[in-house]
């Protein structure tokens, strides 16, 4: 188990490293950030003070190194535009966006795993055939735009949800949350909905699937025939059983809301880590940009790891140590 | 005033939405008027008055803190901690200040913190873009006594009242030290303006409360919500959902459906931003311009942009009427000149070139394109309103004349520096303007040159000795009336000569409830002092 997560470790330096190499190229190459960011009126003398405040008259390769020097400590730059840390800019952000990816993925499992059991369970009835078909319109409709019909249909026209902002919050641990005020949960129900939709669809698909595949096993006509119960059967035997392709695909889905759920957090003005990146990228904020790659890649290792070490809890059979 | 980012983005709510238009359920009515809640579109990203050069952080700095002059709706100079201000010597401006004035810390406004602040603009760490160049004529500050201040200048310099309407007054005592993050964090936030910061909870909203002691009007509310919206859609959703009391950047799309609907009110004013286009001037007569060839795809070996008969011919192509009309929905001012009617220095006699295509084949033909050419017009998409819509008509209609023309549009990030770096043959961008038509004349138009800080925006390198002999003169004269002539004759001069293709100005559009009303800004700006309950309509 150790080496196993010592392996893993000295994998995640190797990717952190190689990233923040091809981040810090790429971001170099989009653009120049004092051409956006100067005042259109600046004279030369003003455009050459800025260039050097950024420290954007270094050569490229001086750039980094001064970064590398600075991420080793911890520091990973000062935000152009707001004049604040890096890091810092994007932890303070980070609970309205953690808050947001939680209560979509506690919803698509909440909603899309009974979904998927009851579908699997009784494929022909006419619920489980709505239940399919609506699973692909959570597919295909795009979150742009089902978000605003939110927004128009529970916002404008019912008046029962707010269209926009974060609401009320509470301060815990020097963080700010709104699921514990009653105004901040009904800022959060639109935007949550927003994001789970899809994976509700994504859990339903994989739940039914391996519920179909699993109810034809030997075993479970195994079980069957020694006169279990079948709520035994589907809870104990099935649902195991089918628990691995939905813990890796939730997992994933769950790091991947965190980092882009650009969409959502615009059209709800949810002031979360992804609204800053697409802020930061349309100015060019360069260390904003760096430093939030590195802590999604970051996040990324963290998640395929614990997703891991799950499989070995699911199923004895998955051993970590093995290669 | 310069940087405001009206982007067009993408799907708006009109178009997406169009079926909800009718039966629409009654809004809250205005029952809180105690708390009025803004929607802006662009992000605010410091309270800092002097850390970034930007229109949305200028709104919120205008709200907190003043400036020795104003600006009212229509952008003409009003009395703001200054009472008068006049030229004592040719080169000795003389500032008479607001007795009484208190910053909201109780600490009284004097001549010190005027010096104080002047010293500071230069000096503001990691600054993108600083307010150094509004005090840069200044080469001596002398205090006569508390409530009179002078700057004296090398030479003499009659846009120092105009350059002090960017330069926000903190306090000598509370600032000193003081750091952007002291201001981010609302501690230093403290001017002399209407409001006051209570909590500032960057890149979602400042929320302020009203200044009691305020020397002006009193504030209308007692509180404001300041929130930072950046979807179109979804703001002018808000507002129809009473989330938002009031919203800025309206879409040109939803325009008309925000107009048709009984409980909303539209306040509107031609802006300061013109939309233009920017010729090729930095090759010559014999060089290839890069994006321009012949009609076989063949380089020319000449580049016509430099004969002002083709600039002329592609001027004249231009049907202003049709893109005011149907693509900016009305919401813009045809123009031939940077700035609208009622702003020093317009010029009432230069009138929109008129849409003129068989003289422009004319012209073409004289010029020795009886065939036209090809060439490539570059547009940012995401920056003004409907700008990629726009290039792609003026495209069609370069066409129509013979100019083969190949549109491409991308994201401002990448646009703007090839822009700078002169890497196009034509391209599509827009200009904020101070009240004055030296401001645009000097950055666009005259030839760049770092000693007299000039042309630093002159993208297309238009040159032109004699233009710039005249703007120079103009810049000497401290006669407001002479210099306003020899503005208006400079500015013929330019047009004349083509130097840039001028197309339109921007319509700045607010939308708020009915029970608001709102003095619109020429400048853009978005801030709480310029809404009030409404009076009976």
């Amino acid at each position: 188990m150790s080496v196993y997560l010592l392996r893993r470790l000295i994998q995640a330096v190797g990717v952190v490293f190689a990233m923040s190499l091809i981040v810090f190229i790429g971001v170099f190459a989009i653009g120049d950030p004092v051409e956006i960011l100067i005042s259109p009126d600046a004279d030369q003398i003003e455009r050459e003070r800025a260039i050097r405040a950024l420290g954007l008259d270094l050569p490229l390769w001086e750039q980094y190194l001064i970064f590398l020097g600075k991420a080793l400590q911890g520091d990973l730059g000062r935000s152009f535009v707001f004049n604040e840390p890096a890091l810092q800019l994007i932890l303070q952000r980070m609970p309205a966006t953690l808050e947001l990816a939680i209560a979509a993925t506690l919803g698509a499992i909440v909603i899309g795993l009974p979904l998927g059991l009851y579908a699997g369970l009784r494929p022909h009835s006419l619920g489980s055939k709505a239940i399919m078909a609506g699973s692909i319109l959570g597919f295909s409709l795009p979150t742009f735009w089902v978000g605003l019909m939110l927004i128009m249909v529970f916002a404008v026209q019912l008046g029962w949800l707010p269209s926009t902002g974060r609401g009320d919050t509470v301060e815990i641990l020097g963080m700010r949350w709104s699921f514990l005020t009653a105004d901040g949960l009904a800022h959060l129900v639109m935007p949550a909905l927003n994001l789970a939709l899809f994976k509700i669809s994504l859990v339903i698909r994989l739940t039914r699937a391996g519920v179909r595949e699993t109810m034809l096993m030997d075993y479970v006509k195994f079980a069957r025939a020694k006169g279990l119960s079948p709520f035994r059967v589907t809870f104990v035997h099935v649902f195991k059983n089918i628990l691995i392709p939905v813990v890796t695909v939730t997992g994933l889905e769950f790091g991947s809301t965190i980092a882009f759920s650009v969409v959502t957090e615009s059209i709800f003005a949810w002031p979360g880590m992804g609204k800053l990146i697409i802020d930061s990228i349309n100015v060019l904020d360069r260390p904003v940009i760096v430093a939030y790659l590195m802590i999604i890649v970051l996040m990324f290792i963290t998640i395929n790891l614990i997703v891991d070490l799950t499989y070995s809890v699911l199923d004895p059979r998955v051993r970590l140590e093995g290669k | 005033m310069r940087k405001g980012i009206r982007a067009a983005k993408g799907v708006t709510l009109g178009a997406v939405v169009s079926a909800w238009a009718l039966a629409i359920g009654p809004a809250p009515q205005g029952a809180a008027a105690q708390t009025l809640t803004m929607g802006v579109g662009a992000p605010v990203t410091s309270l800092d008055p002097h850390y970034h050069q930007l229109s949305p952080n200028n709104a919120v700095a205008d709200m907190i803190f003043e400036k020795l002059t104003h600006t009212d709706g229509q952008a003409r100079l009003q009395p703001g901690l200054a009472t008068e201000w006049r030229a004592v010597a040719p080169t000795v401006w003389e500032f008479k200040l607001r007795a009484g004035v208190r910053f909201h810390n109780g600490s009284a406004f004097t001549a010190e913190d005027v010096a104080f602040t002047l010293q500071r603009l230069p000096n503001v760490p990691n600054s993108p873009s600083s307010f150094a160049i509004y005090a840069r004529s200044i080469q001596r500050v002398e205090i006569v006594d508390p409530l009179t201040i002078r700057f004296h200048t090398a030479a003499p310099y009659p846009l120092l009242p105009l350059d002090m309407f960017n330069v926000r007054i903190i306090d000598a005592e509370t600032h000193a030290n003081a750091t952007t993050e002291g201001f981010n964090s609302g501690q230093l936030a403290v001017g002399t303006g209407p409001w006051r910061v209570v909590q500032h909870r960057s890149g979602d909203r400042i929320e302020f409360e009203r200044n009691d002691t305020y020397w002006g009007d009193a504030p209308a509310f007692q509180r404001v919500s300041y929130r930072m919206v950046t979807n179109d859609a979804a703001r002018t959703a808000a507002l129809l959902a009473g989330d938002l009391d009031f919203i800025d950047q309206v879409p040109t799309s939803d325009l008309a459906r925000l107009r048709g609907d009984q409980r909303l009110a539209i306040s509107e004013t031609v802006g300061l931003r013109l939309i233009f286009l920017g010729l090729d001037h930095a090759r010559g007569e014999n060089e290839n311009s890069p994006h321009i060839t012949d009609n076989d795809g063949r380089p020319l070996g000449r580049n016509p942009l430099k004969d002002v008969r083709v600039r002329r011919a592609l001027n004249m192509a231009i049907d202003r009427e049709a893109i005011t009309q149907r693509i900016m929905e009305g919401a813009a001012t045809p123009t031939a000149q940077f700035l609208p009617p009622g702003t020093f220095s317009h010029v009432p006699d230069l009138r929109p070139t008129r849409f003129d295509p068989d003289g422009a084949r004319r012209l073409l033909a004289e010029a020795g394109y009886p065939n036209g050419f090809r060439i490539q017009l570059n547009s940012p998409n995401d920056r003004y309103i409907n700008d990629a819509r726009i290039a792609q008509a003026i495209g069609q209609m370069w066409t129509r004349i013979g100019v083969r023309t190949a549109v491409e549009a991308q994201t401002w990030a990448t646009f703007i520096g090839r822009a700078s770096r002169a890497e196009y043959s034509a391209h599509l961008i827009g200009w904020g303007s101070d009240p004055d038509a030296s401001h645009p004349m000097r950055n666009i138009i005259a030839s760049p040159s770092r000693e007299r800080g000039w042309g630093a925006s002159n993208r297309g390198r238009y040159a032109n000795p004699a233009f710039d002999a005249a703007l120079e003169r103009s810049l000497r004269e401290l006669d407001e009336p002479t210099r306003e002539r020899m503005l208006m004759d400079i500015q013929r001069m330019a047009a004349e000569d083509v130097a840039i293709i001028p197309l339109h100005i921007q319509t700045n559009i607010w939308a708020m409830r009915r029970t608001l009303q709102h003095t619109a800004r020429a400048d853009e700006l978005t801030r709480a002092q310029d809404v009030r309950p409404a009076t009976m309509r």
